[in-house]
């Protein structure tokens, strides 16, 4: 790619899809300006990049705009091959385990999400079991690709799977306080727990990751209003 | 050196089809396995432990479970034929619309489908609104992927059947062909294209299938 690209994140500060690409761009090296998009009251230029969804993430890379995060991290590794570490490895096999379990770790976010619907009981209750099983699936599936105890956390290595997961589960502790529940057990979880912990630890992460505070304050507000994020 | 290409598939089921299109188009020989989902095979199982869905795509050996990846997966193994745009930006572009098509238009056109009388109005708002951004979508082009069949034709591929199966139930026309010119003339198109025109479902076991569920689901909605 050449020397006079321009590369545009829309964002939001809490979102967890933003998130992953500011990580994507990050971990390549690919120099963006990003925009903090007020949800309550779209830019103009948001709604004209992305008409269909009106959410973000979107990036614009010389003024063509590309929704989706998992579209977008795709685009990306694409774009900017030989920029930094690849994102998904080359054979097709590889490719397809990868692209299954960053769709499952979407589900999973879509079910923690609903732990901050302001419903009754039974239905926290519920989306929490979910929750739990959707971890215990993907602890087990994880460990298919870590044979060893640990993921091998490298900044060196990073990939998609290992931004999906920091992006859904590390702001876990956030979570924890604003909910006043367990939303990720170490003891239940070792494999996905420690490679979290492994993760938020690199400064690659720790530069996108909100502040602790604001997001919990940001979280209780969506669970006593329900306003979908 | 032989490969060994399965499907896991079922009669009816769109997702299964766009596999069984692939292959076909890349003329990859490969046995089909017939699934009984309210009794699955221990295979089955065995190859999509968590979704137990179809299709499963397994090649020597090796499952590939979700339409969508395995789509990518056939496009990247048998590299003729490509399927999917080799430009990164138009490759995003038929992701982004192929995910819409199964998030957002399946769902609202499912919506349509099993609504009562009194909802239908409200149900077809939005199936509509999705469809125009469709129609947009085919502006100046024959196929989704150009001149030829690709990637996102076979991702909409459920939709150009089940179109005129739903108006035909329901005695509705959702795609008429003065608001959806482009998207008419797509589904003509697409029915009859090669290979895609020899692996429709039969249309009357698709009818018969598709009016109990909505049989069922109308039945379920009503207050006793």
């Amino acid at each position: 790619m050449g020397e006079e690209d321009t590369v545009i994140l829309h964002g939001m500060w809490a979102s967890t899809y933003v998130k992953r690409v500011e990580l994507a761009l990050k971990i390549k090296g690919i120099p963006f300006e990003y925009v903090e998009e007020d949800l309550s009251n779209k830019s103009a230029l948001l709604l004209k990049y992305n008409p269909v969804q009106r959410k973000v993430p979107v990036l614009v890379h010389n003024g063509k705009p590309i929704c989706e995060s998992l579209v977008i991290l795709e685009y990306i590794d694409e774009t900017w091959p030989s920029h930094g570490l690849q994102l998904l490895p080359k054979d097709p096999y590889e490719r397809a385990r990868v692209r299954f379990w960053a769709a499952y770790i979407q589900q999973l976010l879509e079910s923690m999400a609903k732990l901050f619907n302001p419903d009754h009981k039974e239905a926290q209750e519920k989306a929490l079991e979910e929750m739990y099983e959707k971890q215990r699936i993907l602890e087990e599936g994880m460990r298919e690709f870590f044979p060893e105890e640990s993921p091998n956390v490298h900044p060196e290595k990073l990939g998609i799977l290992d931004i999906m997961i920091v992006s859904t589960l590390g702001a876990f502790r956030a979570q924890e306080e604003a909910l006043g529940v367990k939303t990720l057990d170490p003891e239940k979880n070792p494999l996905l727990f420690s490679w979290v912990e492994a993760l938020i630890q690199l400064p690659v992460v720790k530069e996108i990751i909100p502040p602790f505070e604001k997001l919990v304050s940001l979280l209780q507000f969506i669970k006593q209003n329900g306003i979908k994020f | 050196m032989a490969e060994e290409v399965k499907l896991f598939r079922t009669w009816s089921s769109g997702y299964a089809l766009r596999i069984v299109w692939a292959l076909k188009l890349k003329g990859i020989e490969y046995e089909t396995i017939f699934e009984d989902l309210t009794n699955k095979s221990p295979s089955l199982l065995q190859y999509n432990p968590i979704h137990g869905k179809v299709p499963v795509l397994v090649h020597d050996g090796k499952p590939v479970c979700e339409s969508l990846v395995i789509l990518e997966y056939v496009d990247e193994t048998w590299k003729h034929n490509p399927l999917l745009p080799q430009d990164p930006y138009e490759k995003s572009m038929a992701r982004f619309w192929a995910n819409f098509g199964d998030d957002k238009l399946m769902k609202s056109i499912w919506q349509l489908f099993i609504a009562r009388e009194k909802d239908q109005d409200v149900a077809a708002v939005e199936a509509l609104e999705n469809l125009k951004l469709v129609e947009e979508q085919l502006k100046g082009k024959k196929f989704f992927h150009g001149e030829t069949v690709g990637y996102l034709d076979l991702a909409f591929g459920w939709f150009a059947d089940f179109v005129s199966i739903l108006e035909e139930i329901m005695s509705l026309k959702l795609v008429d062909g003065e608001r959806f010119p482009h998207l008419s003339s797509w589904i003509q198109h697409f029915i009859d294209a090669p290979v895609i025109r020899d692996c429709w479902p039969p249309r009357d076991k698709m009818i018969i299938k598709f009016q109990v569920m909505r049989e069922n689901y109308l039945a379920a909605a009503t207050p006793k």
